[in-house]
């Protein structure tokens, strides 16, 4: 099916041909880049909806319920109901306020998530820009997150949003070592910051085969990045009401509920990039494999969520700092003296010399569990 | 090695949790002082939901009195009648017939079953689960709704009991859905604790949090499933039987480490325990009246009385005051989960903002019963 194949890639040729017959070549493309930039704006918003609706359908049926069922068929119109209700609700900022951060916070925060959509490389020669470092661009830019969120806490001059932007701070910024330290492992096999380079690096194997630990560290970190269950003590209702967006209402609610979806779709999009061979895969059209690829990682966040309790937040840093990052780091290093040793000898001296590394850093991390353990127990009957 | 003397100076702040807070479990507030994270002090305020329960009592007829008992504990309307009841019964010595007495443990050990399942499913909400242990609970809880629907006409305000027996007789088709109902919850029970018992969440969670040792827990007369979460062997249905609890063969399961995570292995086990007494009762239950006649307008004589019951949630007494009318002279309340409450301070301190909510989870409050 080589129609089907590079459908939206011939579209967007046959579009900047039509436009250049008749206008000159800049604004061709000024118009095509304008055309980019909506449609990815339009797909995110498309998302939000579709993402929200699948969230509330799968988890109710964990929840031996029904979900959203009144609105549209399967309440798939479920979306329109909660946008008019978010639209029509009153605008509320309080007396106390710092107005200016208050309502720069909403806006600062969905502007990254958009910004990180460039980058994603939907399917063969769907990327809007295919920056040579894409990756380093993701890390950077999804970080103005964090601050965008200090700056909720910090203005709406609420003693819960404050905790909850002091948890995001931490949080973020923890996890962010683990997330880009095995996310390292990946670029090291490639050799390229760029995320259509590292697709197209996996057309033989994916790399989740050669890094099956760094995949696990980096999903960890990344759920806990995006702050969802059971990292998402910055918004923890049982304890802090909604965290940082307690004071928010209408509107500006919607844009913050609309970029922790976002992130959290595409932090499964990137995971399936870096680690699932992205938009790669037999027969179906590539973009519908990226697709299947990133909600089935998203399937698996839902799943998370419909399950576990949540962290302490001093448990959610020793997670980080103690484990993760120790962790992360070895496997960095045993990554890169694996890549180093089989180089050149083909690709499956490559996955069983990764896979048996894999093993062994597991087994290590077993044994020196077990012993800590019984330390502790010794440590505890001798006190 | 040098020490460092920080420079920056930092404060605490007073952080006001509720009475409007989705884990206090309805109008309760704490006023806490926080420094970061940790708590440094915790005052509970109490009394947003006081509704002059104990002076309608006394306004009331005894019989009239019945009903505004469901509302005390609204998870548990079953075993506040049985106590009321059986102070009134107490105080003008009826005596009970035997069928009676079997369906008043029936609903009482199905309301037990329903209030540790619920307080499990809140505790884990408050943990942070998204809500599927407590719609697991409310699952089962709707099938034992079922049951006291059909017995009383009433799912929650049952308003079943009356001095001298319950007002009606079991309806056909109730004792097979009751035993259909009685062997599908220990399926019940197992899969709920696959699902959270070896949870490594959870454990680390609840673990080593919110100790009470056993002399503390004495010292602030704290009963039920928290007290003997701490170790102390004092179930009501045990050391001060009542009814014919004594004809029934079950265990008091004890907690060991008196921390969160005992109180839910002692709820979980009690449900299993209840399992035990529901299965004997089912075996036992004879055919006969279910009430007594009694004068139309009653008239106690005069004295006091103090009657408890084991309730889900600890001792629940009731204290009257006859003065030979129609209405009780006094008419007071002591209900387990006020009395257990006060010794929440004593819990949190030091421990971090996460954990003040497990730990009143686990404390498993209604602020109907505390504010009366």
């Amino acid at each position: 099916m080589p129609f089907l194949n590079d459908l939206f890639v011939n579209l967007s040729y046959w579009i900047h041909g039509f436009l250049a017959r008749f206008l000159p070549l800049w604004a061709a493309d000024l118009i095509m880049m304008l055309l980019t930039i909506a449609c990815l704006i339009v797909f995110a918003l498309i998302t939000i909806m579709f993402i929200n609706w699948l969230e509330r359908k799968v988890i109710g049926r964990f929840q031996d319920r029904y979900g959203p069922n009144r609105v549209g068929p399967l309440g798939i119109l479920q979306f329109v109901a909660d946008a008019i209700k978010m639209f029509t609700k009153e605008d509320i900022t309080p007396a106390n306020a710092d107005r200016v951060i208050f309502n720069l916070a909403p806006v600062m925060v969905v502007v990254p998530t958009f910004l990180i959509l460039a980058v994603l490389p939907f399917g063969r020669g769907m990327v809007a820009a295919d920056l040579n470092i894409g990756f380093l661009y993701i890390v950077a830019i999804s970080s103005l997150t964090t601050i965008a969120i200090l700056l909720a806490g910090w203005g709406s001059r609420n003693k819960y949003s404050l905790l909850g932007g002091m948890r995001v701070v931490a949080q973020m910024i923890s996890y962010e070592v683990p997330m880009v330290l095995s996310a390292l492992g990946v670029i090291m096999l490639t050799g390229s910051l760029s995320l259509v380079s590292i697709v197209e690096g996996q057309s033989r194997v994916p790399f989740i085969l050669l890094q099956p630990l760094g995949f696990l560290i980096y999903f960890i970190s990344a759920i806990a990045e995006v702050n969802r269950a059971p990292f998402d003590l910055p918004e923890a209702e049982s304890e802090i009401i909604a965290g940082y967006h307690t004071e928010y209402s209408g509107m500006k609610y919607a844009m913050f509920l609309l970029a922790e979806y976002i992130n959290a779709f595409i932090v499964a999009a990137i995971a399936a990039t870096l680690f699932l061979g992205g938009w790669q895969g037999p027969s179906l059209p590539p973009y519908v494999w990226f697709f299947l690829k990133a909600y089935a990682i998203y399937f698996v966040l839902m799943w998370l969520r419909g399950t576990l309790p949540r962290l302490r937040i001093d448990q959610l840093m020793g997670l980080a700092w103690k484990f993760l990052v120790p962790l992360a780091l070895v496997n960095l290093l045993v990554m890169g003296l694996v890549a180093t040793l089989t180089q050149g000898k083909g690709l499956f001296p490559l996955v069983l010399a990764s896979l048996v590394a894999n093993g062994l850093i597991v087994a290590a991390v077993v044994i020196i569990y077990a012993f800590a353990m019984r330390r502790r127990r010794q440590v505890e009957v001798a006190a | 090695m040098q020490t460092v003397e920080t420079r920056l100076r930092t404060e605490t702040i007073t952080l006001n949790m509720g009475p409007q807070h989705p884990s206090t479990h309805g109008v309760f507030r704490m006023i806490i002082t926080l420094d970061g994270e940790t708590i440094v002090d915790l005052e509970p305020v109490m009394g947003y939901l006081h509704r002059c329960q104990e002076k309608i009592g006394e306004r009331n007829t005894y019989l009239q009195n019945i009903p505004y008992t469901d509302r005390l504990d609204y998870i548990c309307s079953m075993s506040n009648n049985l106590a009321y009841v059986m102070a009134v019964e107490k105080l003008a010595q009826i005596e009970v017939p035997e069928r009676a007495e079997y369906i008043r443990i029936i609903m009482v050990e199905l309301t037990r079953i329903v209030n540790h399942a619920v307080a499990i499913g809140a505790l884990l909400n408050d943990l942070g689960c998204f809500f599927t242990p407590m719609l697991y609970a409310l699952e089962e809880r709707e099938r034992i709704l079922d049951l006291f629907e059909m017995a009383s006409g009433s799912r929650m305000m049952c308003n079943y009991m009356r001095f001298g027996g319950v007002r009606y007789d079991l309806p056909p088709g109730f004792m097979p859905e009751l035993k259909s109902v009685v062997a599908a919850l220990p399926a019940f029970i197992d899969e709920f604790e696959r699902l959270l018992t070896d949870n490594e969440i959870m454990r680390i969670r609840c673990q080593g949090v919110g100790i009470l040792p056993p002399d503390v827990a004495v010292g602030y007369s704290c009963t039920g499933p928290l007290l003997r979460a701490s170790g102390v062997d004092y179930d009501i249905r045990k050391v001060d039987s009542y009814s014919i609890y004594d004809r029934f063969d079950f265990d008091v399961p004890l907690g060991t480490n008196y921390d969160v995570y005992d109180r839910y292995l002692v709820r979980i086990e009690e449900m299993r325990q209840s399992v035990r007494i529901l299965e004997q009762a089912i075996e036992q239950i004879p055919e006969g009246e279910v009430s007594v006649k009694l004068p139309r307008v009653f008239k106690p004589p005069e004295g006091d009385v103090y009657h408890r019951i084991e309730s889900p949630k600890g001792e629940l007494g009731f204290y009257l005051v006859s003065d030979g009318s129609t209405n009780p002279y006094r008419y007071k309340i002591r209900s387990p989960t006020f009395i257990n409450l006060t010794v929440l301070p004593e819990l949190c301190k030091g421990h971090k903002v996460a954990d003040v909510v497990a730990i009143l989870g686990s404390i498993d409050i209604v602020l109907g019963e505390v504010d009366r």
